[in-house]
């Protein structure tokens, strides 16, 4: 049975003017444990729409999306956080690290609600990321790349199943995009995490071997481009 | 943790507001704490002080000024009850009472008031099951055929004096002390200094009685006048219910030169509810400062609310439930009442000690900061209780936030 199975997904929205736009309509989609798939999709293919709905921040208007044999559509809101917390780590393209708090405790926050803080964990993957002399530094205080490093330790906290990333080198540069992309796929292959990455930057799409288009798994985008 | 990590955070990055925040709310805990403990214990305190005397017989007058006068060593004495009307007191009522004190009064040392009494006095209890004892020294007289010119202190005017036994002093005349003054000529010696009372008796030089009345410069037709005599009824119940209305009835209605105020403490309680209405208006003023305080809590927390969006929407999506940041917030609000109830303790220290040197240095009424009252559970709780029922409104606005919606950076 696939990681992540995805059935018939629809996700519709209600717009200023009361009408109802359907910005995302998947027949089929899945993801198998440790698989690696880059997604390529141009802004308003609805990228996030599709991760937010597999992370289960969004509900789907109908359809299933089916995550480690647990229906994400029927779900309950708590019940769909604490499978996120459990199941999934995500990566922003803005790293969303909270700004007030350290690199261990950003780290240590992406653990609170999944397995629980773990000093000794969080310290070991910011060792990992290659961040062991800046636990106590605060976002700010770190360059962009590193930054990214916080966010790939945090959304790693929870040694989860499948780990989401939304256009992660989107702020970086060439250079620290490959390296980025290079950390995250290794980490995940590391703990055996499916990863599932959006982008439309060449430089992570060309790494990939499996690489689909979001536009022609996306009905709803290739109504809007029609 | 996770939780005392997220309010130790917003804590810190609101630093200015928490801090301001938390000392009004420390402001108005310490302020109603002290209101109530000050009037407690001083209304304890006043009403401890008659001394086990349940009635006065003095100058016909205010029986308020002459209990203050009589009791408290305050106020302006109304008179002189001449030597007969004592005597006829002292021999005819004699059933309805165990102990009766003469007391003169009209001199002074630089302020501290110069009582003359009998050596009886000092066999009476000051406050309940306390009675006078001597910290260093001897009484001044012990039978009525002899008197010296001995003076036995309290505790105060020692320490403020800097007096010890075999001080030598000369006694200046009225109740105030006026610069310039020549004292009277009788030197008076100290022999005893009475251990601290906690009560208006601790700032009174006393003497014997006959010394005041003969005291040099006094007019010698009133030498055998006192002030007031301070009485302790008979025990037995009848005796002194019935003693009570008759001399009632003998001094207030059968005389127009006399005065019995038939219980201390009813004239102590009638004072205190003359006063009730300040003390009425300060309760409410803390009140409003506690409430605003109160206010100011949902106010510094709602404004950050909007700041705050992206965290909680962050908090999220990592997997926290909205009834985590709900109970952040809650947390949090109810965190910044805690801490200002930590700052409302120094506060009521500090009202405390200033009330209580107050009251020291002024009336002699001792107040005990540091003594347990309920109040000092109740205030703090009930502000921390306020602070996270407060905290519900901004915890709202956390519960609705939309994750989806501000994961997007907003510029």
């Amino acid at each position: 049975m696939p990681l992540l199975e995805i059935s018939d997904l629809r996700k519709s929205f209600r717009t200023p003017e009361g009408e109802t736009q359907t910005v995302l309509d998947v027949p089929t989609f899945s993801l198998e444990t440790g698989q690696q798939i880059a997604l390529r999709g141009a802004s308003g293919t609805g990228k996030t729409t599709l991760l937010n709905c597999i992370a289960g921040i969004l509900s789907p208007t109908s359809g299933t999306v089916r995550l480690d044999g647990h229906d994400l559509a029927t779900a309950s809101e708590p019940q769909r956080d604490a499978l996120r917390a459990r199941c999934i780590g995500y990566i922003f393209q803005t790293f969303n690290l909270l700004q007030g708090y350290t690199c261990m405790e950003n780290v240590l926050l992406g653990m609170s609600f999944g397995r629980g803080p773990d000093t000794d964990a969080a310290r070991g993957l910011l060792d990992r990321v290659g961040l062991s002399h800046r636990l106590h530094h605060r976002p700010g205080q770190l360059s962009v790349g590193q930054q990214q490093r916080v966010a790939v330790a945090r959304a790693l906290a929870n040694q989860p199943l499948l780990v989401l990333a939304d256009e992660p080198t989107g702020n970086l540069d060439p250079h620290n995009a490959r390296e980025a992309l290079q950390l995250i796929r290794e980490v995940c292959e590391e703990t055996n995490a499916a990863l599932l990455i959006v982008s439309h930057d060449p430089i992570v799409l060309d790494q990939f071997d499996d690489c689909q288009d979001l536009a022609e798994l996306n009905h709803a985008a290739q109504e809007v481009a029609a | 943790m996770t939780w005392w990590m997220i309010i130790r955070n917003s804590l810190r990055q609101h630093a200015l507001s928490t801090a301001i925040t938390a000392l009004s709310i420390g402001l108005g805990c310490g302020l109603l704490m002290a209101v109530w403990v000050v009037n407690f214990q001083s209304q304890r305190a006043f009403k401890n002080v008659t001394g086990g005397f349940d009635a006065i017989l003095g100058p016909r007058g205010s029986q308020t000024q002459l209990v203050l006068n009589s009791l408290f060593h305050m106020d302006a004495s109304p008179g002189l009850i001449n030597r007969a009307d004592y005597e006829t007191f002292r021999k005819s009522y004699k059933r309805f009472y165990r102990n009766a004190v003469p007391i003169a009064v009209g001199d002074n040392f630089q302020g501290y008031r110069i009582v003359g009494t009998t050596h009886d006095l000092f066999a009476a209890e000051h406050s309940p099951g306390e009675p006078y004892a001597l910290a260093v020294g001897d009484y001044f007289i012990r039978n009525d055929k002899q008197w010296n010119k001995e003076a036995v202190i309290g505790d105060t005017v020692a320490r403020k004096l800097g007096w010890r036994v075999n001080q030598k002093f000369n006694p200046y005349h009225g109740l105030n002390f006026a610069e310039g003054q020549q004292p009277h000529k009788d030197e008076y010696t100290v022999v005893g200094i009475l251990r601290p009372t906690g009560t208006p008796a601790d700032h009174v030089i006393w003497i014997p009685i006959e010394g005041l009345q003969q005291m040099d410069g006094h007019d010698s037709q009133y030498a055998g006048d006192v002030s007031a005599v301070l009485i302790q009824l008979s025990t037995n119940t009848t005796a002194r219910a019935f003693g009570m209305n008759s001399l009632d009835g003998i001094y207030n209605k059968g005389t127009d030169h006399l005065t019995f105020v038939k219980s201390t403490a009813d004239v102590v309680a009638r004072l205190f509810d003359r006063l009730g209405w300040a003390e009425k208006v300060l309760r409410w003023v803390a009140l409003l400062v506690a409430v605003v305080a109160a206010g100011s809590v949902l106010a510094s927390i709602y404004n950050t609310m909007n700041e705050r969006r992206r965290e909680f929407a962050i908090l999220r999506a990592l997997g926290a439930g909205r009834g985590t940041v709900f109970g952040v917030i809650v947390l949090e609000s109810a965190t910044i009442a805690a801490l200002g109830a930590v700052i409302g303790f120094a506060v009521y220290a500090g009202i405390m000690f200033a009330a209580e040197s107050i009251l020291r240095n002024e009336i002699g009424v001792t107040l005990h900061p540091f003594e347990q009252h309920p109040v000092m559970i109740i205030v703090p709780f009930g502000l921390v209780a306020l602070g996270a029922v407060v905290g519900i409104i901004p915890a709202l606005k956390a519960y609705r936030t939309d994750v989806a919606e501000n994961l997007i950076p907003q510029s």
